[in-house]
């Protein structure tokens, strides 16, 4: 076992100077002073004490409220964590303030969890009530709660999500203010224990997907609908010509040789009836820019899962192909979301997530109950879409099955 | 610092209303109280993002700091005279302590940096679990690099073709059911292969996560190249008197996770014994006593949620690991797929540490130019991997069912009299 710091390193209760950098760094020599590799801090330092003491030892817990889960441990002691979502998109102040709570009922002692949320911990009854008291009336002036809690149980936890207009040169849409706008209609779900079973939900504004949204309940992702834009008179210049070609999955790009400006020059050409939009080029060659307003925007998938509870982690499929951009709000998109969760949330049995449930129903009974459209987008025509086809004669006559007589 | 410029954003400020936390207001109070021209900008640039809606960064930018591969994202606006002060805006992926515990001191003196050599924003925390640093300038780079190192004892994380930023669940610092020492592990693994970390030499990404139990609530199976899940071999513990408490409702189901609904009372054969996944429980009502017939059991947890007060994983406790899960990009997306069921786990965690390095030096060798892991298995074979690369046995737990096709590429070797036949001889017996 790695040795255990049992208390945060002294070095950090010394001021920061923002001078010593300068008097370290010197450009000429740039192996003087240089500190490398040396790793994250040591995690045993930041547990609390009560964690460090209970560490492995824990017995069992309890979801006292949403938001608020009581640990015992086989020692006797217990732990209240008190679960808060957060932007993950945020300024130093935003964290300062955490820092202060932190300090007032913790020790200091503060952990984030996987889906951005940010857990604070307590022994005793009397400091959990007067920290639940302090971060309700805890608000943004505009009214948006500070550190709302919730996201435990049957619960719509925080969206794992990732960087959008804020951040990347590829997406397809925005990553924060979507999930803002979404978290903000289904504030309702976060602070409660009324579904069926936890409901996980994430976005990712590419294809990459930085973020596990291929094993969501329901997820969002962006997508590109027109194929690449091809510059001629950069591309020799800034990409590698074979790695691009070799970069489109679908072998859509073929090299080419055109003229600009009366000048032979060495470029790419896209076969647009084999393009997927899924931005690889790009990706490899900024002289390929795919982003375009009109074309981009969002897809919903749904009935993945992580968990191996009952049943196998799973893939998301996709439900919707396509929604357009509609900032501030995204209206159409969040509209969608509800939908689907509260569809289920009717429909599904106890302990039920949302991909057991449709496995249940059936997917045409899916669209039905939801309404929506299913279109020639949803069948797959990819690798490995055999798997996908209905190879029985199991399915349920739905609304959409129309009775074939004639057939010219 | 001077005046400051200031953007109409309309559209961004619509974002302030509504209660989840917004981060507009967020960003905007910071800019405001510390005059931070980048912070205006960068809401500014999101403006005309929502209006267009389109990016405006450029394509990448390679920068970063001497002697690593990784760390720094480069990112360069493309409204340089409407938002100069982020004409730069070069990301930092610092490594989090595992599970991300902090102390306050620790977090102060990090924000106090920032605000110093950067934009005051960040992410808490990356989807790889890294901190996020958002928003500086090339000049700073070395000098963040040296605060990180000198004054707050950390380091940067991976980016690039190289290990990226190993990350667990929080395991045994306040989960009963974790089977493993998640963070420890992490910790030793991230210590042992800070040159993989650091220093780009693989074909792609590789990833590396481990969850303490089967709910995997760092999403393992899903996101990394080599999973580790915590598992157990021997029973489920059962304490007969909490489950009888469990079904006479003194306890809640699902240690309360289903409070604000009306689901009845609590029916252990209906939301235990029916939706075991094996059936291999049975409730002797006339007994009230609960039976597992462990050997049948494949740890899906469910039963353990449901009685958190009554039943937990067994002693013989490990882990099992699996490979090869991706993003879509470029096959299709893939959950990783086990490799060895059941592996002790002890510190040093030598095992594991050999395991990995097998892997790869095969895909560095082997491996095409971004292709993950998962990608170069099934291009070789699972069996062939499994087999000739790491020396393991096949085993029926590394499929769900065997192949229906029997289109096998039989070994010279496995054929009795090799593959090497005399036409002449064939034609002896069988004239043309
Ligand atoms: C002792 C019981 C449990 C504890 C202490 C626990 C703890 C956690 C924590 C702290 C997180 C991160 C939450 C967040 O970021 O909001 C999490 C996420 C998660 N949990 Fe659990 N959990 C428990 C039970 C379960 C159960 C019963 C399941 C599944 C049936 C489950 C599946 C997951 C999944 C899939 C995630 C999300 C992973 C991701 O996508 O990032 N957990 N869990
Ligand atoms: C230039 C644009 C990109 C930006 C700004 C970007 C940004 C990020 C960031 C900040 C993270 C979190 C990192 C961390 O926590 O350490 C991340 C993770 C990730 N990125 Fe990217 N990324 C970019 C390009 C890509 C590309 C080209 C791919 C795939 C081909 C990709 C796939 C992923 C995946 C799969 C994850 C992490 C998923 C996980 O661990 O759950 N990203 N990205
Ligand atoms: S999902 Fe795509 S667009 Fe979004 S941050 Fe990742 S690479 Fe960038
Ligand atoms: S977007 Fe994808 S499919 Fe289309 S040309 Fe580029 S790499 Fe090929
Ligand atoms: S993966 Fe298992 S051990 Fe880890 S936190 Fe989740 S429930 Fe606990
Ligand atoms: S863990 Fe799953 S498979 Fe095993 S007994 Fe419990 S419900 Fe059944």
């Amino acid at each position: 076992m790695s040795e255990r710091p049992e208390r945060p390193d002294p070095i950090y209760s010394q001021p920061y100077d923002p001078t010593l950098a300068e008097k370290l760094y010197n450009p000429q020599k740039p192996m003087e002073n240089r500190v490398t590799d040396i790793g994250p801090p040591h995690y045993w330092q930041f547990l609390p004490p009560v964690i460090q003491r209970n560490y492995g030892k824990w017995k069992s817990h309890e979801i006292l409220q949403p938001g608020v889960i009581k640990y015992k441990s086989q020692t006797g002691e217990v732990v209240y964590a008190v679960r808060c979502g957060t932007p993950r998109l945020e300024s130093t102040d935003y964290v300062r303030e955490i820092c202060e709570i932190a300090d007032k009922y913790c020790d200091g002692y503060v952990r984030w969890t996987t889906r951005n949320n940010v857990e604070f911990h307590v022994t005793d009854e009397e400091k959990l009530r007067a920290l639940l008291e302090d971060l309700k009336g805890r608000k943004m002036p505009g009214g948006s709660y500070k550190y709302p809690v919730g996201g435990t149980g049957a619960s719509v936890t925080n969206i794992v999500h990732t960087q959008g207009w804020i951040h990347c040169h590829t997406p397809a849409t925005d990553a924060s203010g979507v999930v803002k706008a979404i978290m903000d209609e289904l504030f309702e779900y976060f602070q409660s224990h009324k579904l069926p079973a936890q409901v996980r939900l994430a976005l990712a504004c590419c294809l990459n997907m930085c973020g596990a949204v291929h094993c969501s309940d329901i997820a969002v992702v962006g997508i590109h609908r027109k194929p690449p834009l091809v510059e001629d008179e950069r591309l020799e210049k800034v990409c590698e010509i074979p790695l691009v070609i070799a970069s489109c999955p679908l072998g859509a790009i073929k090299p080419a040789t055109v003229e600009v400006g009366g000048e032979k020059r060495k470029s790419v050409r896209v076969n647009v009836d084999r393009c997927m939009f899924c931005g690889n080029c790009y990706t490899m060659c900024p002289a390929m820019p795919i982003s375009d307003g009109e074309g981009d925007g969002l897809a919903l998938v749904v009935g993945g899962k992580v968990s191996n509870r009952i049943t196998p982690p799973t893939f998301s499929k996709v439900v919707i192909p396509f929604i357009p951009n509609e900032p501030p709000r995204w209206p159409t998109t969040v509209k969608w979301i509800k939908k689907i969760l509260e569809i289920y949330s009717q429909n599904a049995r106890k302990y039920e997530r949302v991909g057991d449930w449709i496995q249940r129903i059936g997917w045409e009974r899916f669209f039905e109950l939801t309404d929506i459209p299913f279109t020639w987008h949803l069948i797959d025509d990819y690798r490995l879409a055999y798997d996908t086809y209905r190879t029985s004669v199991h399915f349920k006559f739905t609304s959409h099955v129309e009775t074939v007589t004639e057939f010219e | 610092m001077g005046e400051v410029k200031k953007h109409e954003t309309p559209l961004m400020d619509d974002l302030k209303s509504g209660p989840w936390p917004s981060f507009v207001d967020d960003i905007y109070n910071y800019a405001e109280k510390k005059k931070k021209q980048a912070c205006f900008d960068i809401m500014g640039q999101m403006e005309l993002s929502y209006k267009n809606r389109e990016t405006h960064w450029k394509h990448g930018g390679i920068v970063g700091v001497f002697g690593y591969g990784g760390g720094v994202i480069g990112r360069y606006s493309d409204q340089q005279e409407m938002f100069p002060s982020i004409w730069a805006f070069h990301t930092v992926r610092v490594n989090q302590p595992a599970a991300k515990w902090y102390h306050s001191s620790a977090l102060r003196k990090l924000c106090d940096m920032w605000d110093h050599r950067g934009s005051g924003i960040v992410n808490f925390h990356g989807s790889t679990g890294d901190i996020i640093l958002l928003g500086t300038v090339t000049e700073q780079l070395e000098y963040i690099f040296y605060d990180l190192g000198h004054q707050l004892k950390m380091d940067l994380g991976g980016s690039g073709s190289n290990l990226r930023t190993p990350e667990c669940c929080m395991g045994m610092s306040r989960c009963e059911w974790s089977c493993i020492d998640t963070q420890d592990i992490i910790y030793e693994l991230t210590m042992a292969f800070q040159d993989e970390l650091h220093r780009p030499a693989f074909p792609y990404k590789f990833k590396i996560k481990v969850s303490g139990c089967p709910n995997d609530c760092v999403a393992a199976i899903a996101r990394s190249d080599f999973s580790v899940i915590g598992t157990w071999r021997d029973k489920i513990k059962i304490d007969q008197d909490a489950v009888r408490a469990y079904v006479g409702g003194e306890l809640k189901p699902n240690a309360g996770a289903h409070s604000d609904r009306d689901w009845g009372p609590f029916d252990i054969k209906k939301e235990v014994i029916d939706l075991c996944p094996t059936k291999c429980m049975f409730w002797d009502e006339g007994q009230k006593k609960l039976y597992i017939n462990d050997a049948e059991c494949n740890r899906c947890m469910h039963c353990i949620n449901v009685m958190p007060e009554a039943l937990w994983p067994g002693d013989d406790r490990g882990a099992v690991i699996l490979m090869g899960a991706k993003a879509p990009i470029l096959d299709g997306a893939q959950l990783s797929t086990v490799i060895i069921p059941f592996m002790k786990l002890e510190p040093p965690y030598d095992n594991l540490k050999n395991l990995l390095y097998k892997v790869w030096d095969y895909w560095m060798e082997h491996g095409k130019n971004r292709e993950r892991l998962g990608e170069t298995i099934q291009r070789i074979g699972l069996n062939r991997f499994i087999v000739d690369v790491l020396g393991l046995k096949p085993l029926p737990q590394h499929v769900k069912e065997p192949r229906s096709n029997p289109y096998i590429f039989w070994k010279e070797e496995e054929v009795e009299g090799g593959w090497t036949r005399d036409v002449a001889e064939f034609r002896k017996r069988h004239p043309a």
